[in-house]
């Protein structure tokens, strides 16, 4: 029966369904968790926008986290400088911020490819939060800025413990913007963009625009990034340049290489990885009493060792291995060899 | 005017490293086709080594030496482990493992050495407008550039590397054991990176002291076209110019931006680098 | 002498060679003839290693090299200059030339190798500094094989020399393998689809068709078969 409505509808059904079911988890998980889940749900829409651009249109991109700081600083001069606003208006506003830098990086980049976008990405990544110390009285230098959101009704306060309330704001936000790349990612635009990165020479005979493509892609992937951003400002409460490191956008990228580089479930299990990598490698720290100099480090080794190991035995991420896994429970493998 | 000369010899000592950098860089891109984005990561470490051993003996020149040996070692040692398996696998998954290698060896080297930056000196006096240690650094890249392009043109090893690197299935027609000439060209490329690295890191080392230099060693390489070493020499040299003026003028945090703004603009002129040879697409 | 015995190769699940097998004696032009996608390039990439055989074996000279790598067949005295030429265009022609000894240790004869492949093929001494990317087609091929021979292999594999060449080119290039044979007694493996040329020099024939042998003759006698040649060999 699913098979007969429009994808469109399946999607927001599919969403309406997992936002019920957070909200459940919410309900049975303590404070702490609830933060987790929050930030999973940021990370997978970063992660998710980075699948569209890299997985689907293969423009390696080591410069997602810059993105992500405009959506964060986006949030925080708004709710500093215009308190008016509402915070839905304000995460609008990081992710068109996050799009409109996508579009222009996507112009300078569309000719780029392999090796050199990724070097200019990655220039991009290390030379933007350094304007931070460029504008210290705007953007308050390494310090950063640091805010108070108050995002629930005033019937609402009291009743709901922040954390519950805002791992909720997030999921939806979050689940919204997964609805529609999904659904651009099901339909025509997923399959150009796929298209342009198997071979741009033959989708450029077949009629497609190469460039706007490629822009586009760029668009939408640092829209999401943008969001992720604000997000993570609105969950935090502040926008400071160290979180929005180099390490940052390879952790982001690693995410996504982990969970399945060309699909965005992939993005859910490489957001659950970030964050509970992080958790795991802090529990360890506490229990075999480790230095801060290894806790701290241990979960970017970490995010390395798993991009070694999936490009050289698992290229297909944990996704890859579930269809893998799906597909032999369907039916019995077919016969290896193949009869001439 | 002395402003300009001041900007001009500074710029001249940091774009040497660039040069250096970006020249490890492109010896690695010719062989194997792989853009090393480990690379800051393994001059990073011989430094690091570099400091220990200083530390230890009290003798810059024996860390020095160290970091050099170091270095090759580990270049070696990562092309024959890690790229080598990558062969056939294609340009995302050897930009992908390079990135992994290096957040590992950031990783541990915040790990072991920690996250703070330590003192780290110069190969000689510092002080001054172009002093001791900017001449040293001028002079080390302009006789290590020399020598890797002496070797290139004149020996019999070189003609062999570059024969394995064009067509490593002719190469290999002739005799030339192309396996091997690839893990030479990465101990090569290495030892110059760890080279690059010794004059970077000063004053300070911490993880994250090479990111920068990387991204600017990077561009000179891109800007210089990726298989062309002497144009990376110059594009180094030029860019840290450059990159001196925008630091001087508009401000030091704005200096990444500045190259992000200079690759962009050449590579939308020229897509193959300002010296590159752009190789026509088999359709 | 080469000896090859029921080799097959596969390209994934094609099938180039079908349990081929055939004897080359020392000292003789042997040609390899067959349509496009006979096997015949497989045949010679299989013998220098670049292909590995599924199956069978092959022996060069008394010793099994099915399994040896290319490199190291190369130094064992096998020269496969490949379809095209195979030149490097970004080295120089004399560049390309050096390569083809590197492995030799003794300098002077190397040094004298370079002289006389010059004598060899006139028209690369005033070329000797350009890249070799700058080379007419009939040059570049010349300087492949110039290059082939510049280790002194005893065993030469010639994919398809005269392909694309000028006949006076071409004639000229078989004129070159002829005197080599009387003069130093190299044994040369000729894939050609120029089958009338090919077999003008050559002592014997085998041809291919599907990935197996179909004929196996000398010369003379592949020439004067009528039905052969129009089935196999286009002419």
């Amino acid at each position: 029966m699913l098979n007969k409505l429009p994808p469109v509808v399946v999607h927001l059904l599919a969403a309406v369904g997992a936002l019920v079911l957070l909200v459940l988890l919410t309900f049975a998980t303590d404070p702490f968790t609830n933060l987790r889940i929050a930030t999973v749900g940021y990370y997978l829409i970063a992660v998710a926008g980075l699948a569209l651009l890299t997985g689907f249109n293969g423009q390696v991109s080591l410069g997602h986290g810059a993105f992500m700081f405009i959506g964060a600083y986006t949030v925080a001069l708004l709710v500093k400088r215009v308190p008016a606003f509402p915070i839905w208006a304000d995460l609008l506003l990081a992710t068109v911020a996050g799009g409109v830098a996508g579009l222009l990086a996507g112009a300078a980049a569309a000719r780029l490819r392999g090796p050199y976008l990724a070097g200019a990405t990655l220039a991009l990544a290390v030379g933007l939060p350094a304007v931070t110390q460029r504008f210290p009285e705007l953007l308050a230098g390494s310090n950063g800025l640091s805010f108070t959101v108050n995002s629930q009704p005033a019937g609402l306060v009291g009743t709901i413990p922040s954390t519950r309330w805002q791992a909720w704001i997030v999921w939806l936000a979050v689940l919204l913007a997964l609805v529609v790349l999904a659904n651009l990612a099901r339909g025509k635009l997923g399959r150009t963009l796929r298209a342009v990165r198997d071979d741009e020479v033959a989708a450029s005979l077949a009629g497609v625009h190469v460039g706007r493509t490629k822009i586009l892609a760029f668009l939408v992937s640092s829209a999401c990034g943008g969001l992720a951003g604000g997000l993570q400002a609105f969950l935090l409460g502040t926008a400071a340049p160290g979180s929005f490191t180099v390490a940052l956008s390879l952790s982001l990228l690693a995410a996504l290489v982990l969970g399945g580089l060309g699909s965005l479930w992939g993005a859910l299990w490489g957001a659950i990885a970030l964050v509970y990598f992080q958790v795991w490698t802090d529990d360890l720290a506490e229990v075999l009493s480790l230095r801060s100099d290894i806790s701290d480090n241990l979960p970017l080794a970490l995010y390395g060792v798993v991009l070694i190991v999936i490009v050289l035995a698992f290229p297909a991420g944990i996704q890859g291995g579930l269809r893998k896994l799906w597909v032999r429970v369907r039916r019995p493998a077919p016969s290896q060899r193949g009869e001439l | 005017m002395t402003t300009f000369v001041n900007l001009t010899l500074a710029g001249l000592s940091s774009g040497a490293v660039y040069a250096a950098l970006g020249l490890s860089l492109v010896i690695i891109y010719r062989a194997t086709r792989v853009v090393n984005f480990a690379q800051p990561a393994l001059a990073l470490i011989s430094a690091y080594i570099a400091y220990s051993v200083t530390k230890g003996t009290g003798s810059y020149w024996l860390g020095f030496a160290a970091a050099i040996v170091v270095g090759t070692l580990l270049g070696l040692a990562v092309e024959r482990l890690l790229i080598r398996p990558l062969r056939d696998a294609g340009e995302l998954s050897a930009i992908i493992a390079t990135l992994g290698l290096l957040l590992v060896l950031q990783a541990v080297s915040g790990m072991i050495w920690s996250n703070e930056p330590h003192a780290f000196s110069y190969a000689f006096d510092f002080r001054g407008r172009f002093s001791a240690a900017d001449l040293f650094a001028v002079l080390a890249v302009v006789v290590t550039a020399a020598g890797v392009l002496l070797l290139f043109k004149f020996t019999s090893l070189g003609l062999r590397m570059r024969a394995a690197a064009f067509n490593p299935e002719v190469a290999r027609l002739l005799g030339v054991r192309v396996g091997v000439m690839l893990t030479i060209g990465w101990g090569l490329a290495s030892a110059v990176g760890s080279l690059a690295g010794m004059l970077a890191v000063p004053p300070f080392i911490s993880p994250t002291t090479l990111d920068e230099v990387f991204v600017f060693a990077l561009t000179a390489a891109v800007l210089g076209g990726l298989d062309n070493p002497l144009g990376t020499i110059i594009g180094g040299l030029a860019l840290g110019i450059g990159l001196s003026y925008v630091s001087g003028l508009l401000g030091p945090e704005l200096v990444p931006l500045a190259a992000l703004a200079i690759l962009v603009s050449v590579l939308a002129v020229r897509p193959a680098g300002l010296f590159g040879r752009a190789t026509a697409r088999r359709v | 002498m080469l000896e090859i015995e029921g080799v097959t190769a596969h390209y994934g699940l094609v099938r180039a060679l079908s349990d081929v097998s055939l004897k080359v004696e020392e000292g003789s032009i042997t040609a390899i003839l067959g349509a496009n996608g006979a096997g015949k390039t497989t045949l010679l990439r299989v013998i220098s290693g670049l292909v590995r055989a599924g199956s069978g074996r092959v022996t060069a000279f008394g010793r099994d090299i099915t399994a040896m790598p290319t490199d190291a067949i190369a130094r064992f005295g096998v020269a496969h200059v490949p379809e095209g030429g195979g030149v490097i265009p970004e080295l120089t022609v004399e560049e390309n030339l050096r390569l083809g000894a590197l492995w030799r240790s003794d300098r002077a004869d190397r040094a004298k190798a370079l002289d006389e492949v010059l004598e060899l093929f006139p028209p690369l001494v005033p070329r000797r500094g350009k890249p070799a990317g700058t080379l007419s087609g009939g040059e570049r091929q010349m300087l492949a094989i110039g290059r082939g021979l510049m280790g002194r292999p005893r065993l030469l594999l010639l994919d398809e020399p005269s392909l694309g060449l000028a006949p006076l080119v071409a004639a000229r290039i078989m004129a070159v393998l002829r005197d080599l044979r009387a003069d130093t007694g190299l044994t040369v493996l000729l894939v050609e689809q120029n089958a009338r040329s090919a077999l003008s020099i050559s002592d014997h024939g085998f041809v291919l068709g599907l990935g197996e042998v179909v004929a196996s003759d000398d010369a003379a006698t592949l020439l004067a078969d009528d039905q052969l040649r129009h089935a196999y060999l286009g002419f």
